[in-house]
């Protein structure tokens, strides 16, 4: 009963404020939770867009997948490129509408339906007070010592444990189950996702750990701590983007048009590095805060585009299991 | 008053089947199972098989060491056995590993000595971490057995002279066979589902299991037909071996004393050194990862931001309803096949069950709005397989006791829950209500699915920190939701002992 009277308070004071117009905003819950790029997004865009801007945080895919197109979602952020070629094939998305050409990323984007809003390079972090050499190469990995153990994520239930094998994929191609046998011993575990793998990491469980070149901007910026460094390879790096993208169903077109334009401004860009810990993905370098400036960077990017990936992910995945399982 | 427990079941049953028939009829068909998928199910059983056996031979020793000592700080150990079934899966791995791990205690005193390291990574990893979480249980419901064991029965093997062997089987085996198969089987039915823990401490896709296969046919494939079916693979193995572990047990063997309360001055002068290695044992393996996890993030405590006391007051508000809910499904389903039922709550996966439900409530209303009931309707049957089995052995006695006189005189069914069941009930009550609060407390659940920035629980805030590089504040969160967790747990415990 008690439930009730608050379902019902509850309802009255939405059809208030239904009186401006609400944009829906599916994102990740790293993404809107309080200390993630969500809040200071929503008052930057409330400022200019007399809306009311409503983050749903969730799994993104599958919820739009069950919910079809009938979704409530106008807006999808957080995305990422691995797994976009499944999210086009639901035919829910819209193209985005903004200038490819006004991005500053470091390969050519093409893509008019997923636009992204920031990057990164997939790398290993390495604690520099325990790893006193600096890692070049893969093959430096597989010649750690036995006390500087690697934790990975599993690229069956992690995005980041995904760029890593088809990061591995694209620089060994057919020799890449012979890469994994090497670095198998070196491998202290392997987790369900970023963050366990992370916390074994800062824990001194684990002296490596996969994430992003810009994850030691945090330690930086956040800690002043600079042990903790991104080891740069010479085989280049695996990029990773976040996309935002369109509903096509969305009943607020205008507001959604006005919001990716917003994605694309510096107001938006500015807010990303301090964070979501990682580059603008419209902002020349200049324009960057200082500590991700002078980040380490690799000189080449690697990437697959959608199919490749697509066409890459179950073999790479079937070649990780199973030397690793072994 | 036979009509209750049949609408319990059913509801149960609908609670459980309509969510996975509605997602098997969404999904078109599943791609069929591939030899990873194969690989899986065997480590699945194989794992759960072990850490069941290693659980149920473990405890026995301690809690017939707890049953028959008195000493100074029992009744704490007793209530922290509680503890580690209780913690959130993340914040025991970090534990574990404090102590277990490559830089842990162990590790570190190994090289003191000039010991070689260890590694705990492996199968090894899987079942120490599945020993760490159900062993106590175990204990537990081995206690519960051993307390039960009428007073008049003792003082009659006393004076008779029985020693050892002889008192074991008269007294002691009659009590773990009618307790360890389910115990054995509820252990099992936990570790099907177990994911997060058995990969990262199984050091890699060795250690896959179902659960994993679903998560990833769930997410990464969306192929939401594999899911379910893989969700009905697991149910299928939980569901017999529940039913083949309940029945197998003996019946209760014993007729029932004078009723009167078990009183801790205990009759066994022999075996004072192996019960006191078994206890200090124990408290070493059981102890050690919380003090690890409390000298870690204890000290941030009061830093938090006020959003993760909030989160904490709705994780309350949460176990509060789900204990309720769950306790009163429980008492309904108190028997045999209700416990077979019951099983189906802690075997079927979450992501499959909150798709169904997402599907299932949609057409009728915005899911999200509804986030926090749903979230514990959830964990009351999540919590129920445990609950059943902890209060089943001794509801059906009192049943079997009782229920003819009650009928004599004419008490109606809440007039037999207030006066005949409740009372007597009340220790495995509070230890099962204390159980449904602290796991709802630190489940992370459905919300995943349902959550809106509204309606964050503690965990949730928990890898919330934790994915935005904030660890050591995320140390700090499972510090305050172990706290709050073992708080909620002993609260109930304490009732159940009061004047009992």
């Amino acid at each position: 009963m008690k439930h009730l009277t608050l379902a019902a308070g509850l309802l009255m004071a939405t059809s208030v404020v239904a009186q401006t117009p609400v944009l829906s905003v599916y994102a990740p819950d790293y993404f809107t939770s309080e200390w993630g790029p969500g809040p200071s997004i929503e008052a930057a865009f409330e400022e200019t867009c007399a809306c009311d801007l409503q983050f749903s945080p969730g799994d993104l895919l599958p919820r739009l997948m069950l919910e079809g197109p009938s979704t409530d979602a106008d807006i999808v952020i957080g995305l990422n490129t691995d797994i976009t070629k499944k999210a086009r094939s639901t035919g829910l998305f819209a193209p985005h509408g903004q200038n490819n050409a006004d991005l500053d990323l470091p390969i050519a984007w093409t893509d008019d339906v997923f636009l992204p809003f920031d990057w990164s390079y997939v790398s290993f972090i390495y604690d520099a007070t325990r790893v006193t050499t600096p890692l070049k190469s893969f093959e430096d990995l597989t010649i750690l010592p036995d006390d500087q153990k690697i934790v990975i994520q599993d690229p069956r239930s992690s995005i980041s444990g995904l760029a890593l094998v088809l990061w591995v994929k694209a620089v060994y191609g057919d020799k890449a189950a012979d890469f994994w046998a090497r670095l198998a011993p070196h491998i202290l575990t392997v987790t369900k996702g970023w963050s366990e793998a992370y916390g074994l990491f800062t824990d001194g469980e684990a002296a490596v750990v996969v994430s992003f070149n810009t994850s030691p901007a945090y330690h930086i910026v956040a800690e002043g701590d600079a042990t903790k460094k991104a080891a740069i390879f010479d085989e280049g790096h695996y990029a990773y983007f976040e996309l935002v993208a369109k509903v096509a169903g969305t009943d607020q077109p205008e507001l959604v048009d006005q919001f990716m334009a917003f994605v694309m401004s510096d107001a938006f860009q500015s807010l990303i590095p301090m964070t979501n810990w990682s580059y603008p993905a419209a902002q020349p370098v200049s324009d960057w805060p200082e500590a991700f400036a002078a980040l380490p960077a690799p000189s080449k990017a690697v990437f697959h585009d959608e199919n490749t990936a697509a066409a890459l992910r179950d073999v790479a995945i079937e070649e990780w299991r199973s030397v690793l399982s072994q | 008053m036979k009509a209750i427990p049949v609408i319990a079941g059913g509801l149960v049953v609908m609670l459980v089947l309509f969510p996975l028939i509605t997602v098997w009829r969404w999904a078109e068909t599943g791609s069929s199972f591939s030899p990873a998928d194969w690989a899986a199910l065997r480590f699945t059983v194989i794992q759960s098989v072990l850490s069941a056996g290693v659980s149920c031979v473990l405890a026995i020793p301690v809690a017939r060491a707890l049953a028959r000592r008195s000493f100074w700080g029992r009744s704490v150990v007793i209530t922290l056995l509680g503890a580690p079934f209780i913690l959130p899966v993340i914040v025991a791995v970090m534990g574990l590993l404090a102590v277990f791990g490559q830089n842990g205690i162990l590790n570190t005193m190994l090289a003191a000595i000039g010991a070689p390291s260890v590694s705990i990574y492996g199968l090894s990893g899987v079942l120490l971490a599945h020993v760490f979480f159900n062993m106590p249980l175990v204990t537990r419901m081995i206690l519960q057995g051993w307390v039960a064991i009428p007073s008049e029965r003792l003082r009659l093997a006393e004076s008779l002279g029985l020693r050892g062997w002889a008192r074991f089987r008269v007294l002691e085996w009659p009590m773990l066979y009618n307790i360890l198969p389910s115990a054995f089987g509820i252990v099992f039915v936990i570790c099907l589902s177990s994911f997060a823990v058995a990969l990262t401490l199984g050091g890699g896709p060795r250690a896959t299991t179902l659960e994993l296969a679903i998560y990833q046919a769930f997410r990464f494939d969306f192929d939401l037909g594999k899911a379910a079916a893989l969700a009905m693979v697991q149910l299928a193995l939980a569901g017999g071996t529940a039913m083949i572990t309940v029945f197998a047990a003996g019946k209760d063997p014993f007729a029932k004393g004078l009723d009167s309360a078990f009183s801790a001055t205990t009759l066994a002068h022999d075996g004072r050194i192996i019960d006191g290695v078994a206890i200090t044992l124990a408290i070493i393996f059981l102890g050690m990862p919380f003090v690890m996890i409390v000298g870690h993030g204890g000290g941030a405590i009061f830093d938090l931001p006020s959003s993760v006391w909030w989160a904490a007051g709705r994780s309350i508000a949460i176990a509060v309803g789900s204990t309720v809910l769950c306790l009163v499904f429980a008492l309904a389903l108190a028997r045999r096949w209700g416990e077979v039922i019951g099983s189906a709550g802690i075997a079927i996966s979450p992501l499959v069950l909150g798709s169904g439900l997402f599907l299932m409530i949609r057409p009728i209303t915005n899911p999200f709005d509804w986030a926090l009931v749903i979230t514990m309707v959830m964990n009351a049957t999540l919590s129920l397989p445990f609950v059943l089995r902890i209060l089943r052995p001794q509801a059906e006695s009192i049943r079997a006791e009782y229920q003819h006189l009650a009928r004599t005189i004419g008490l109606g069914p809440m007039a037999w829950v207030r006066w005949v069941l409740i009372p007597r009930l009340r220790r495995p009550i509070g230890f099962a209500a204390g159980l449904t609060a602290a796991l709802s407390m630190g489940d992370l659940g459905v919300i995943v699915l349902f959550g809106t920035s509204d309606h964050a629980t503690l965990p949730l805030k928990l890898y919330q920190l934790m994915g935005s590089y904030r660890m050591d504040q995320a140390s700090a969160a499972a510090v305050l939701l172990l706290t709050l967790s073992l708080g909620a747990f002993w609260i109930c415990e304490y009732w159940g002992r009061k004047d009992a």
